[in-house]
């Protein structure tokens, strides 16, 4: 699985939420996106991650 | 001994402007304009005088402020009070991945505060339009400054991409507030693909030059249906001021206020320049003679 272009190996089923939460992020200030498509904030807890996965966790930071 | 008087009825240089008074219908005009700007007023008569102005429409929202203001490259700690000082209802930021136990520039930046996420990174609408969407999962706001660029070293916005991602996120329901080259060309077709407003450069990206590229931006001004913000390139509180005379409607800075001495007070000059801008813009500027003077005094009843 790749996160935020850093290979990764999962270690049993993962959630996208278990995945938010494990990097120890807040999940109200993430929008998470799996293999190019948003997964909905509803969602995040119902969807499971597969080896194959490409997740990006974006956030925001200061800019103009 | 004895003083000629002089009484040429006019010695003036042909041509010279004349004040003329107004009309009853300029002012009519001004008189509704008068009610809401008010100052500091050294003799406290209650007399200063005052202007009302429009707000600053954004995809039908109604800001006050005219000041767009980035949301930092300086201590967190310093959002607050920078975004009170600047009066500021619209705030920048940044989308990029999501560093862990990493503070989050959404926590210090006021309740009330309009985000306006950028699409910074983005090389083609079609990153923008990703990007866009992501920032819009973030933070659930409808606005979004497209940012499209393609080389590193002039950081200018590619124009024919620009439109592309505007209209494609204009049609999704977004404000889109497209940063642009001040192509008077392009800003016409931007507002067609559903742009809420232009921002043209006033020069490169933290060059603080100021309004460089003046000429076009009049001419996009002049012939705009939405309204313009002049981003990029202003350094200071003057070239800001500039901006709002030539008849901006609202003036985005970064890198001069990020890069004061003293963020919060910077931000507070801008203030203070943008508003002035604003009310010689309302107010009407004199025209600008070329060639000769134009006395200030009378040309006539001298001492001679």
């Amino acid at each position: 699985m790749k996160v935020n272009g850093t290979s990764e190996t999962l270690n049993g089923p993962l959630s996208v939420a278990g995945l938010v939460e494990s990097r120890g992020l807040n999940p109200a200030r993430v929008a998470v996106e799996l293999n190019g498509n948003i997964v909905p904030r509803a969602e995040r807890a119902t969807t499971m991650l597969k080896d194959s996965d490409t997740v990006e966790i974006v956030s925001f930071v200061q800019g103009g | 001994m004895s003083a000629e008087v002089h009484t040429e009825a006019d010695t003036r240089v042909a041509g010279a402007a004349e004040p003329t008074p107004l009309t009853p219908a300029e002012r009519a005009e001004a008189e509704r304009l008068s009610g809401a700007y008010t100052a500091h007023n050294p003799v406290g008569s209650g007399a200063y005088a005052t202007v009302e102005d429009t707000p600053l429409v954004l995809g039908g929202h109604e800001f006050t402020s005219r000041f767009i203001l980035g949301s930092g490259r300086y201590d967190l700690n310093l959002i607050k009070a920078t975004i009170e000082n600047a009066g500021t209802q619209i705030v920048t930021m940044a989308l990029r991945r999501a560093q862990t136990n990493e503070n989050s520039v959404l926590d210090y930046i006021p309740q009330g505060i309009t985000l306006l996420p950028n699409t910074s990174g983005a090389r083609t609408a079609e990153e923008a339009v990703r990007i866009a969407r992501l920032a819009r999962e973030v933070c659930q706001t409808d606005f979004v400054k497209v940012e499209i660029k393609r080389e590193e070293k002039y950081l200018l916005p590619d124009n024919a991409e620009t439109i592309k991602a505007t209209e494609i996120l204009a049609n999704e329901g977004f404000v889109v507030m497209p940063y642009m080259f001040p192509d008077p060309l392009a800003a016409h077709d931007l507002e067609e693909a559903g742009a809420a407003a232009v921002m043209p450069l006033g020069a490169m990206i933290g060059s603080n030059k100021g309004v460089r590229m003046r000429d076009f931006i009049e001419v996009i001004i002049a012939n705009a249906h939405v309204p313009v913000i002049v981003d990029a390139g202003i350094g200071r509180p003057s070239q800001a001021c500039e901006a709002m005379e030539i008849g901006a409607d609202a003036v985005m800075a970064y890198t001069a206020v990020a890069s004061a001495g003293n963020i919060p007070l910077m931000a507070r000059a801008f203030r203070d320049a943008i508003d002035a801008g604003r009310a010689a813009y309302l107010s009407g500027l004199g025209a600008v003679v070329e060639g000769h003077a134009v006395p200030s005094s009378p040309t006539t009843g001298y001492l001679r």
